[in-house]
C-alpha cells in the first residue's frame, strides 16, 4: 500500500479545516477509504470507464474493509455513524461516482431496505453476505415511464396462492446485470411493495444498458420480470406505500450529498496542480486573474460542500435530519460539484478532454449524479414545496 | 505465541514538519501517524498470532500525542499496545530507544519481537539489532518471507544478490522489509474497537531508569549541526546530434554503472 496524501492543516483542499470537526475515528475510516481508492481505484478507473466496466471483485475488497452497509448495525455491518458513512462516499467519489454508486446501492438501496423493512430471517439470509460483498444487490423502482414519478410504476405483483407473482420492467438499474438479488418495487393491491427478488429466478433478466457516456465505471440495467414467481416470504412485512422506496432513497442521497463534494474535490485538485505548472504568455496559467477567480470559486464550492455535509451528518446522527434537508444538500452540492468540474475541465484546455485527467470522467459522471436519486429540479420543488406550503409537482 | 511488534509514530511525512533550531530535535505534532514501515511488522504479527491463536502487543517510544498512529496499528487488529512516553526522554538516541523498548518488551513477556528495518524519520537501522542483543535472543534480520518452523522461525533474508535462508529457534526476533506481506486495511469494525483496545503507558521510571540513564543526559550521540538539503542543479542536458548515446554511455561509466 503506497501512503496518500492525507489533509491536516491549511492545504488548499482542507481551507476552512473541517477536518477538526471530525473526531479521530471518522478520520482513521475516511483516511483507510482514501488510500484504498488511491491503492484500488485510481490506477485503474481511467482503464474501466474507457471500456464500460466494473470488477465484480472490488465488492469483496470492499466488503473485507467494512464499505458494504457500513452504518447499518448488526448482521455482518460494520456499524459506523452517518458522518463516516458520508465521509466514505467523499473518498469513493473522488475516485470515481460509479465506484461510489457501487456502495450506494449496495448498502442504501439494497441492503437498507432488508435491514429496516425486512424480516427477521430475510435479514439473516441475505445481510451477512452482502456485507461481506459475496452477494451483490441492486435496486429496481425506476420504470421506461415512471421516472421522477414513481408512483406511476406499472409493475405489478399479484398473489396466486401464496406465491407472488410479479410483472414488469424496470429501467436505469445500477448493478442489475452483476446483482445475484433485486430489490423490486411494485404495485400490490395493499400499494406499493418491496420484493427480494434473487437474480437465477425464472422469468428474471437483466439487459445492460451501453452506449452511456457517463457513469461508465458502473454497471446499468433494464430489469425485466416476466412472470416471476417467488414464495410469500419474499415479500418485505415491514412497509407499504411510496415511503419505504422513498426511505431507501433519502438513505442513499445523504451518501451522494457527501459522495459529489469527493467528485468536486478531485476535479479541483486536478485543476489547481495543472494551472500552477502550466505556462502560457510566459507565466503559469494560475497567475491569471480570470483562473485564479475559477479556482477560487472552485475551491469555496468544494469547502462549503463539505462544511454542509458534515453539518447533514451531524443531524443524521442525532435523529433530526429531515428529508428535506436532504434534499438540500443534494440539490446543491452535486450542481455546484457539476460546475466546479466544468471549470477544472476548462482549466485543462485540451488535456481537460482526456482520460489522462479525472476532470472529465467526474464531469461525465456528475450528469448521471444530477439525475438519479431525484433530479435537481424534483429536489428543488421540494424545497419549494416545504418554504411556501405549496406543492408543484403537477 | 506473544508477539511484540515495535511501531514508531512519526510526524506524517505527506506535511512538512520541522526541526528545533536550538535541539535539532523533530518538532512532533499531537497527530502522528504510523510508520508506514511498521505496518509490514504488524502485518506479519497478526498472520502469525491468527495462525498461532497468539496475541499480538504493540511497543512504542514516543510522546503519545493524539495516539493516532497507535490507533490504526490497533485497528488493524494488534490486540494491546504499550507507550513509553516520559518528557525525560527527550533527546534519547537510538541505543537508548532500544533500552527502553527492550525493557518494556521483557516485562511483557514475548516469543517473538518483530520490527521494521529501519524507521521513516530516523532511518539509523540499528533498534532491532540492538533490541535483540539487549533481550539476548538472535536477530533474524530483512526479512522478505517468513515461515514458522517447529519451535522456531526460518526467513528469507534479503541480500544485494538475492537472499538467504536464516533461521532460528523461539524466541528471537524478526526485522521485516516492506513488501515482506501485503498490509492489511485497517477494518472500520477494527477502528471502532481500537478505541476501547488497553494501551499502557509507562515512564522510563516505570522500567527502571533514572532521568540520568535515558534522554540527552544518557545520549553518545549528538546532532552538531543541521543544514537544509541543498537545492537541487540543473541537470546535464544531452542534445542528441546521433551521437547522443555515446554521451550518455560515456556518462554512465563515469558514474560506474555500467
Ligand atoms: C446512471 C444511472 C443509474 C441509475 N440507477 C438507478 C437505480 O439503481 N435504481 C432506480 O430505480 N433508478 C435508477 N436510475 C434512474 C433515475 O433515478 C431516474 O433517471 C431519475 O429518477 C429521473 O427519471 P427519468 O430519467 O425518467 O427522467 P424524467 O422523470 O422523465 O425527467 C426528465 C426531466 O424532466 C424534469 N421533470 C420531471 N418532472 C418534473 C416536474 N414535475 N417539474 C419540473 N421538471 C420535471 C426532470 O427534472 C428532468 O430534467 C438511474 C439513472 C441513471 C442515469
Ligand atoms: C538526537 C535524537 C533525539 C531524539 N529525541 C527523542 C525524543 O525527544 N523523544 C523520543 O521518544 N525519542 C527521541 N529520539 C529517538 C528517535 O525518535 C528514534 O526512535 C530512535 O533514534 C530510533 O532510531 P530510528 O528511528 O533511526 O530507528 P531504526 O533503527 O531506523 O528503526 C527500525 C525499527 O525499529 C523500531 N523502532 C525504532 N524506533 C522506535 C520507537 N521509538 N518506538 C517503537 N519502535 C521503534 C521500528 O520498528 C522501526 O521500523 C531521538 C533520537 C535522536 C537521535
Amino acid at each position: 500500500m503506497s501512503s496518500t496524501i492525507r489533509p491536516g492543516g491549511e492545504t488548499p483542499n482542507d481551507f476552512l479545516q473541517i477536518d477538526s470537526l471530525l473526531d479521530d475515528e471518522e478520520r482513521l475510516i475516511r483516511d483507510t477509504v482514501r488510500e484504498f481508492v488511491g491503492d484500488r481505484v485510481l490506477p485503474n478507473v481511467a482503464e474501466w470507464f474507457e471500456s464500460g466496466y466494473l470488477p465484480k471483485e472490488l465488492a469483496r475488497e470492499m466488503g473485507a474493509i467494512g464499505l458494504l452497509g457500513m452504518h447499518l448495525d448488526g448482521y455482518g455491518c460494520a456499524g459506523t455513524n452517518a458522518v463516516s458513512y458520508g465521509l466514505a462516499c467523499t473518498e469513493l467519489e473522488a475516485g470515481d461516482s460509479g465506484v461510489r454508486s457501487f456502495v450506494s446501492v449496495q448498502g442504501s438501496l439494497a441492503m437498507y431496505p432488508i435491514w429496516a423493512f425486512g424480516s427477521e430471517e430475510q435479514k439473516q439470509q441475505w445481510l451477512p453476505g452482502m456485507a461481506s460483498g459475496e452477494i451483490i444487490g441492486c435496486f429496481g423502482l425506476t420504470e421506461p415511464d415512471a421516472g421522477s414519478d414513481p408512483g406511476a410504476m406499472r409493475t405489478r405483483a399479484r398473489r396466486d396462492g401464496d406465491d407472488w407473482v410479479i410483472d414488469g420492467t424496470k429501467m436505469w438499474i445500477t448493478n442489475g446485470g452483476i446483482a445475484d438479488v433485486a430489490v423490486v418495487w411494485a404495485q400490490t393491491d395493499e400499494g406499493i411493495r418491496g420484493f427480494i427478488v434473487p437474480t437465477d429466478t425464472p422469468g428474471f433478466t437483466a439487459n445492460d444498458i451501453h452506449h452511456k457516456l457517463s457513469l461508465r465505471a458502473s454497471i446499468t440495467s433494464e430489469l425485466v420480470l416476466d412472470g416471476v414467481r417467488l414464495p410469500a416470504d419474499a415479500a418485505l412485512p415491514g412497509v407499504v406505500g411510496l415511503k419505504g422506496p422513498l426511505s431507501c432513497l433519502n438513505e442513499a442521497r445523504f451518501g451522494i450529498l457527501f459522495g459529489a463534494v469527493g467528485a468536486g474535490r478531485a476535479s479541483y485538485e486536478a485543476a489547481l496542480t495543472y494551472a500552477k505548472e502550466r505556462v502560457q504568455f510566459g507565466h503559469p496559467i494560475a497567475s491569471y486573474q480570470l483562473t485564479q477567480r475559477k479556482l477560487v470559486e472552485m475551491m469555496v464550492k468544494v469547502n462549503k460542500g463539505m462544511l454542509l455535509s458534515v453539518h447533514l451528518g451531524r443531524k443524521h446522527d442525532d435523529g433530526t435530519l429531515t428529508a428535506e434537508q436532504i434534499s438540500f444538500g443534494k440539490m446543491e452540492n452535486v450542481r455546484d460539484a457539476l460546475e466546479v468540474a466544468r471549470e477544472a475541465r476548462s482549466i485543462l484546455g485540451a488535456n481537460g478532454i482526456t482520460l489522462d485527467y479525472p476532470v472529465i470522467r467526474h464531469m461525465n459522471n456528475l450528469e448521471s449524479v444530477i439525475t438519479y436519486e431525484g433530479t435537481n429540479e424534483v429536489h428543488t420543488l421540494v424545497l419549494g414545496h416545504a418554504i411556501t406550503g405549496i406543492p408543484a409537482f403537477n | 505465541m506473544r508477539i511484540a511488534v515495535c511501531v514508531k509514530q512519526i510526524p506524517d511525512p505527506a506535511t512538512p514538519y520541522d526541526l528545533d533550531p536550538v535541539t535539532h530535535r523533530v518538532v512532533r505534532p499531537n497527530d502522528q501517524v504510523l510508520d508506514d514501515t511498521d505496518r509490514f511488522g504488524v502485518e506479519v504479527g497478526l498472520q502469525l498470532a491468527e495462525a498461532s491463536e497468539g496475541t499480538v502487543t504493540l511497543f512504542s517510544m514516543s510522546p503519545s500525542g493524539s495516539l493516532q498512529g497507535i490507533r490504526q496499528a490497533l485497528a488493524m487488529g494488534a490486540d494491546k499496545a504499550v507507550i513509553i512516553d516520559d518528557e525525560n526522554l527527550a533527546g534519547s538516541d537510538a541505543l537508548t530507544t532500544s533500552r527502553v523498548l527492550a525493557a518494556a518488551i521483557e516485562r511483557e513477556g514475548f516469543d517473538l519481537v518483530i520490527a521494521g528495518t529501519e524507521s521513516t524519520d530516523g532511518y539509523t537501522g540499528v533498534v532491532p539489532q540492538q533490541i535483540a542483543e539487549l533481550v539476548d535472543v538472535p536477530s533474524l534480520t530483512f526479512a522478505r518471507k517468513v515461515e514458522v518452523t517447529d519451535g522456531g522461525i526460518r526467513i528469507e533474508q534479503q541480500t544485494a544478490g538475492g537472499y538467504d535462508v536464516v533461521e532460528a529457534p523461539l524466541p528471537a526476533l524478526l526485522s521485516v522489509t516492506s513488501g515482506v506481506v501485503e498490509p492489511r486495511y485497517p477494518t472500520f469494525k477494527g477502528i471502532m474497537q481500537a478505541k476501547k483496545k488497553p494501551i499502557d503507558t509507562l515512564t522510563a521510571e516505570d522500567l527502571g531508569f533514572s532521568a540520568d540513564q535515558v534522554g540527552e543526559a544518557a545520549a553518545g550521540q549528538t546532532i552538531t549541526s543541521v543544514e537544509p538539503i541543498p537545492a537541487r542543479e540543473a541537470g546535464e542536458i544531452v542534445e542528441d546530434d546521433g551521437e547522443g548515446y555515446l554521451k550518455i554511455v560515456a556518462l554512465l561509466e563515469q558514474v560506474k554503472v555500467i
